[in-house]
């Protein structure tokens, strides 16, 4: 599932955006820094170019346009900027500008910036993640990255992200998935959900139900799509459950999971609880997106 | 209590609980400056002076944010593991990779405890280099020798090209406050049981020598201390007859403004913010335990849900 992609045109795209959004001092602060590094790409320069971005480029948000994110993902599939902002461009535009030519030197420089980072300079080096040369060098680090305890940063690395979907492992995806309801963030941000979710996900995520309901608090609704795929008799007593008792989202839910289940009973109590749903979603009135 | 916010511009929050996060928010603390020092033992690796500054700016300030007080720092060598050399020198080369970044409002605490060879040492370092980055210095004042201590420190300050208005000499007392004030400095006190300050006396300070420059901090950290000092002082002073807004001034603009020469620490910073720190606080997300929800009213305080 893995995306090839050129860094030199994504640089040319981000440097544009920050050119149409800095003040001039911001510009010539950004540029003056690129050109440095240039001349010398030693870590001192970067480290302190990194550190120092808000003060000169500020903290707004891009606002990019739906051609602008075409743009984007035209450069490489599923690189999302919608919500960056400022300083985030221009952190993510320094560590492209850095030498890569050599893996191992590059990674240490990176461990370098991660291990002093602040929060606002963490959230931008996960961000980077899927436009970083060597992604396959990267895993662990997006792994250590969502053992988080802070939510923008675990948000920076699991929503809207594609280097989760195509560089981790089933395990540290599954882990991934479960963190992301279980610290209620929501479901649907993360990139390429329905095409990795598994047997042993769906599992874990109904015992993680089972839990919340034996203490009494909310299941996450969302957390019925990933299981959908794999419901079988095991699961109906779930299901059974959420039509018995869930509100309406969470009827709905559970009802868009029975129709992407691959077996028949699901289907079939789906039109016995719900015909009104099982209507609408088998001609395409209602959808995942359509709730969510 | 007559709307006034507080800053409290020196407390030790690794070492304390997010229910005095709670407490320090509902009693109108704003925001803090947690000053980076010593553990309460000293540290033998450069390795855990890195990660203690990383979690100033870091860990330390997102729980902060959670409960909705803007977290900022000073970054520092402190004095007494200035001591240990081949430590220090490996510390110092740390100190330029933390003291540029986003919210950290000067260098320290840094200055003299014993008052040694190797304090005096790395405390003129780090004056280099405050004024290199054009940063606020805070100074801790010796607990023992105090009076000849704090002059020494302003001596040096000045004998480095320091102007006294980008200094907080910290943890003054009646002995001490006169000379700082006079030479241009700032002059900070901690208000902290039984071995610096009481906030009695800290009342007669402010009567005796008005607002300008002064200001109070907790210190708290692992001792027996206080973390609501600063909005304890302020209802006392308050109580005692001392005009509001020279509360103000003391309990928080002048910090604001010693500190804020920094660039790193604005008003706007928590006043346009507050809507956004009760959502990261109230929203569930934040505390990243699945199923928290917010205290907003407590029913039985003996059932925890």
């Amino acid at each position: 599932m893995t995306t090839d992609f050129a860094i030199e045109p994504i640089k040319t795209l981000m440097r544009r955006w920050l050119r149409e959004r800095l003040s001039p001092r911001g510009n010539e602060w950004l540029n003056g820094k690129l050109a440095q590094l240039a001349a010398d790409p030693s870590d001192r320069n970067l480290f302190l170019a990194f550190g120092a971005v808000p003060r000169f480029v500020g903290k707004e948000p891009l606002s990019l346009t739906p051609h602008d994110l075409a743009d984007a993902d035209g450069l490489r599939k599923g690189w999302n900027p919608a919500a960056w902002t400022t300083d985030q461009a221009a952190r993510v535009l320094l560590l492209l500008s850095v030498p890569h030519d050599h893996p191992e030197k590059y990674l240490r420089t990176l461990n370098g910036l991660f291990a002093a980072a602040e929060v606002n300079e963490l959230t931008a080096l996960y961000l980077s993640l899927p436009l970083l040369p060597h992604p396959e060098l990267h895993r662990a680090r997006a792994s250590e990255g969502f053992r988080t305890n802070m939510n923008v940063v675990f948000n920076a690395i699991a929503l809207d992200n594609p280097y989760p979907a195509e560089y981790l492992d089933e395990g540290a995806w599954n882990q991934m998935v479960l963190k992301t309801i279980f610290i209620g963030s929501p479901l649907h941000r993360i990139y390429g959900l329905d095409q990795r979710t598994n047997l042993s996900l769906a599992r874990t995520l109904s015992d993680f139900a089972h839990e919340r309901w034996a203490a009494g608090r909310p299941v996450p609704y969302e957390l019925w799509r990933c299981i959908g795929p794999f419901i079988d008799e095991g699961f109906l007593p779930d299901v059974e459950r959420v039509f018995d008792t869930g509100n309406e989202t969470e009827q709905q839910a559970i009802a868009l999971a029975c129709s992407r289940s691959r077996n028949n009973a699901a289907y079939e109590l789906l039109k016995r609880r719900r015909p009104d749903l099982a209507e609408k979603i088998s001609n395409g009135e209602f959808t995942w997106e359509k709730l969510t | 209590m007559n709307n006034l916010l507080f800053i409290d511009p020196h407390a030790h929050m690794t070492s304390r609980t997010t229910d005095d996060y709670e407490a320090m928010r509902n009693a109108g603390v704003v925001a803090l400056i947690e000053p980076a020092f010593w553990l309460g033992q000293p540290r033998t690796e450069p390795g855990t002076f890195k990660d203690y500054y990383s979690s100033l700016v870091g860990w330390e300030r997102f729980r902060a944010g959670q409960f909705g007080i803007r977290h900022y720092c000073t970054i520092g060598l402190n004095s007494r593991e200035s001591n240990n050399e081949p430590l220090a020198e490996q510390v110092m080369e740390l100190l330029p990779l933390f003291a540029a970044k986003e919210g950290v409002v000067g260098i320290g605490e840094i200055g003299y405890d014993d008052q040694t060879a190797a304090e005096d040492k790395y405390f003129r370092l780090q004056l280099e280099l405050a004024r290199e980055l054009e940063l606020p210095v805070q100074i801790h004042t010796p607990h023992r020798d105090k009076k000849r201590g704090t002059s020494r420190s302003m001596d040096v300050c000045v004998e480095h090209g320091i102007d006294p208005g980008m200094v907080i000499i910290d943890h003054n007392n009646e002995e001490t406050v006169k000379e700082v004030l006079e030479r241009g400095f700032w002059a900070a006190f901690s208000i902290y049981p039984k071995t610096k300050m009481g906030n009695e006396r800290m009342a007669q300070i402010v009567r005796q020598y008005g607002p300008d420059r002064i200001m109070v901090n907790s210190a708290c950290d692992w001792g027996i201390s206080q973390p609501l000092a600063v909005p304890m002082t302020a209802a006392l002073m308050l109580e005692r007859g001392i005009p509001v807004e020279h509360i103000r001034a003391v309990t928080y603009s002048n910090a604001l403004a010693a500190f804020g020469q920094s660039g790193q620490i604005r008003e706007e910073d928590w006043m346009n913010a507050m809507d956004v720190d009760q959502r990261e606080k109230f929203n569930g997300n934040s505390i990243l335990r699945g199923g928290q929800e917010p205290k907003v009213e407590k029913r039985n305080p003996n059932v925890i849900e």
